[in-house]
């Protein structure tokens, strides 16, 4: 039997430098989906509290679906769903054309649905959190309505949302190992694999949950800076 | 020595173009082949990473056969059929049975090889044959969307069967005693009970291939109406079984005819 | 003005048209798509309808929700059970106490729940002569007792902390008040403190048995055949995308559901605090 440091070196006969691989897909994946989530969850925000109700509709359906739906099915219909749709309009166009959509991708696009779905409802929270006279203020001092949203709104919507999303981005990093699922080679992924192989599944994924939290913990403290930096007037209060 | 070793090999691919003369003799056709790799002897993930086993062997036969250029793709078992239809990759080289249920979704090559499945228990056990009676109330695992879980449910009415998502993980639970027994391949089941991993079990007894159930061998998977790689695909079956290729990696992994009657 | 005099009946002056404005082209545009992906949907449905399919898999998913339903609601309320010593834990003065509450709820809440379903399956079960010496082997041999381990852990960190704040939103002159009736911190917190912090734990609470239900459809992966499991079955023996659509409607129902329900009941149990 191999002793615990050979399995976990690096090189060939260790698996350390593949779990390293899957640490990258896992950040890189939780990092390029955020953004994709933060914006789209923003703007389901923005309609969900439009004074306009096909448009608030059209927000809610979205909402429902992807906070009801379990993320790994969301995953799956994404992976295989969308793409046999997509291959058909764009064959529909032009016979020979093929578009991918790869696992990273659609894990990307799954995991920012789901996210945006829930940051949209904490925007909207903290939406409400935000006077009436904020808008008011900004009208009248001749700013326009994207002006006073961007320059006004905005950078208090982002303190009040902060913890919120925050709380979202945790999450994110966990589901992210859904995508093992798909044949992402993830964290746990790899672990599993190395597990299968070398029969010591406990050491691997005790290695592999002992990872997802040294990152819950790093970025914890990066959301400690970012609430010191952004939040100390709301703090002080 | 490596690069000579391609070299020539490449050489050697482009004379056998020219020679086949075929309209894509400049263009090498690109193929994406997706595989489990979580299937040994057949195709397994090395610690690095990197694909081995007898579906890879071949796979690579047959595309230098083809004049192609492939690239492997590894796809969990269970979402392969859909990759393969959502074309995340051209064809499955995977020991993938031909069955009339998947013929309905993909076309199939000829068969590539053959082997019948077998029940394997811990070597205490009392399990004496393989009929319903001699597996009845006991545990039975077996990997999930294949033709032997298929045949367990339809066969073994009276046992419980478990669905696992790749074979190595009914082998850790039916060493850690979690299964009474498990139903697979021939190969695979012998591939692991020579391992020191697999010293715990032995093969109770083959099982006879139902055709309706287990299909005619193992195919080359392509999409529906791709009919023309897939003649493409068993003409090079034929070429790699009679120019000899085929029974040097037969032979490198077994030491028996895996091709069947 | 002599005009309007004459008139016997006055109309209602017609409604001004609303000006397709670009929050009311976007909303249209986008309900217009949702529509256009239900109505594609029903097609694909109808289309790809078969009825010996239905048929022959329906009770392989109504058992696989039973089987979802059964494994959640053992787990919620194991866990809500366990979840009361680790919140008393969390807030007990003692360090060494409330550390080591602090690293469980820590640990649960920070990895996923699929890493921790492994861990305790396959990790534990690699165990097998130890876990046999404690007796605790025929525990562990079936995947389903220990998806409900595993799951219980998990939920009853959540709801520590669910309780926990709770408890904490409760005002501490509500704890005062009660010792100054003269009731004791036993019955403080059973007749005072609990209802009121069971009103800000309803909507959490909610939300947790919703999350269970979806996370749960992982137990597929170690070989427990609740709904996602009948899926995958259905699936690999007909390759047909449709049964997970089935699988995504029936998610959707549920969870739905318990969402009404939730705001049913925080309808009812707030009635005294709207204003």
């Amino acid at each position: 039997m191999q002793s615990v440091w050979t399995l976990l070196s690096w090189g060939p006969e260790g698996w350390l430098d593949e779990i390293a691989s899957g640490v990258r897909v896992t950040i890189l994946l939780a990092l390029a989906t955020l953004p994709l989530g933060l914006l789209a969850g923003f703007f389901v925000a923005i309609a969900k509290r439009s004074e306009e109700p096909m448009l608030r509709l059209a927000g809610s359906i979205y909402t429902t679906i992807f906070r009801g739906l379990p993320e790994l099915l969301t995953l799956f219909v994404v992976f295989y769903g969308a793409q046999i749709g997509v291959q058909q309009v764009v064959r529909f166009f032009s016979p020979d054309a093929y578009v991918e959509i790869n696992s990273f991708v659609a894990g990307m696009i799954a995991l920012g649905v789901v996210f945006s779905s829930y940051a949209s409802e904490v925007f909207l929270s903290a939406f409400k959190a935000i006077p009436q006279g904020q808008y008011e203020g900004g009208y009248s001092v001749g700013l326009s309505k994207g002006q006073t949203m961007r320059l006004v709104v905005l950078p208090q919507l982002i303190r009040v949302a902060l913890p919120g999303l925050s709380n979202l981005w945790l999450i994110l990093l966990k589901d992210t190992a859904l995508v093992s699922a798909i044949g992402l080679s993830d964290i746990l992924r790899q672990a599993g694999i190395a597990a299968r192989v070398t029969k010591e599944a406990f050491l691997f994924f005790a290695v592999a949950c002992l990872i997802y939290l040294v990152l819950a913990i790093i970025s914890s403290f990066g959301i400690g800076a970012i609430e010191r930096r952004f939040g100390h007037k709301e703090a002080a209060r | 020595m490596q690069i000579n070793k391609r070299f020539a090999l490449a050489l050697s691919a482009a004379a056998l173009a020219l020679s086949i003369g075929a309209a894509d003799a400049q263009e090498k056709m690109k193929l994406k082949i997706g595989t489990e790799g979580a299937y040994p002897p057949f195709n397994n993930l090395t610690s690095d990473g990197k694909l081995e086993g007898f579906d890879i062997d071949i796979a690579r036969a047959l595309c230098e056969e083809m004049n192609a250029d492939c690239e492997f793709v590894t796809q969990d078992w269970d979402g392969i059929i859909p990759a393969l239809q959502a074309g995340k990759f051209d064809a499955i080289i995977a020991s993938m049975s031909i069955t009339p249920e998947r013929a309905e979704k993909v076309d199939f090559s000829n068969k590539y090889y053959n082997t019948p499945p077998a029940i394997a228990a811990p070597k205490d056990t009392d399990i004496t044959g393989v009929t319903t009676e001699a597996l009845a109330g006991k545990t039975i695992g077996v990997q999930g969307s294949t033709t032997h879980f298929n045949f367990s449910e339809a066969t073994y009415t009276d046992s419980e069967i478990r669905a696992y998502p790749t074979a190595q993980e009914y082998q850790l639970d039916l060493a850690n005693g979690r299964l009474d027994a498990v139903n697979d391949d021939i190969v695979v089941v012998s591939e692991w009970l020579a391992t020191p991993e697999g010293e715990c079990c032995k093969i109770v007894g083959t099982i006879t291939p139902v055709e309706e159930i287990h299909g005619q061998g193992a195919g080359i998977a392509v999409r529906k109406g791709e009919t023309e790689l897939a003649e493409k695909f068993n003409a090079a079956i034929d070429a790699i079984r009679a120019n000899g290729k085929y029974k040097a990696i037969n032979e490198k992994y077994f030491d028996f005819d895996v091709y069947g009657g | 003005m002599s005009e309007v005099a004459t008139v016997t009946t006055v109309e209602k002056p017609p409604a001004p048209p609303r000006p397709w404005t670009g929050e009311r082209i976007a909303g249209a545009v986008l309900l217009g798509l949702w529509v256009l992906c239900g109505v594609g949907l029903a097609a694909y449905l109808l289309a790809a309808w078969n009825p010996e399919l239905f048929e022959k898999y329906l009770p392989y998913y109504l058992s696989g929700l039973v089987v979802t339903l059964t494994l959640v609601g053992i787990s919620i309320v194991l866990g809500a059970l366990l979840s009361v010593p680790v919140a008393w834990m969390r807030l007990s003065k003692n360090r060494l106490v409330a550390g080591f509450a602090y690293g469980y709820v820590y640990f649960f809440r920070g990895t996923p729940l699929l890493a921790q379903t492994f861990l305790i399956y396959y990790g534990l079960g690699s165990f097998r002569p130890e876990l046999q010496a404690l007796g605790l082997w025929t525990f562990f041999r079936e995947a389903w007792y220990c998806a409900i381990l595993a799951f219980t852990l998990n939920t009853a960190a959540y709801q520590a902390e669910i309780l926990r704040g709770a408890i904490a939103s409760v005002p501490r002159g509500q704890w005062e008040a009660g010792s100054a009736l003269g009731l004791s911190k036993l019955q403080t917190l059973w007749k005072i403190v609990l209802p009121q912090a069971l009103i800000v734990a309803l909507r959490p609470y909610g939300n947790e048995i919703i999350l269970m239900i979806k996370g749960s459809a992982i137990v597929a992966i170690i070989t427990v055949y609740d709904l996602m499991g009948e899926t995958r079955r259905a699936y690999s023996r007909t390759f047909d995308f449709q049964t997970y659509i089935w699988a995504a409607m029936i998610y959707l129902t549920i969870v739905e559901l318990l969402r009404n329900v939730v705001d049913w009941i925080e309808r009812r149990i707030t009635v005294h605090l709207k204003r």
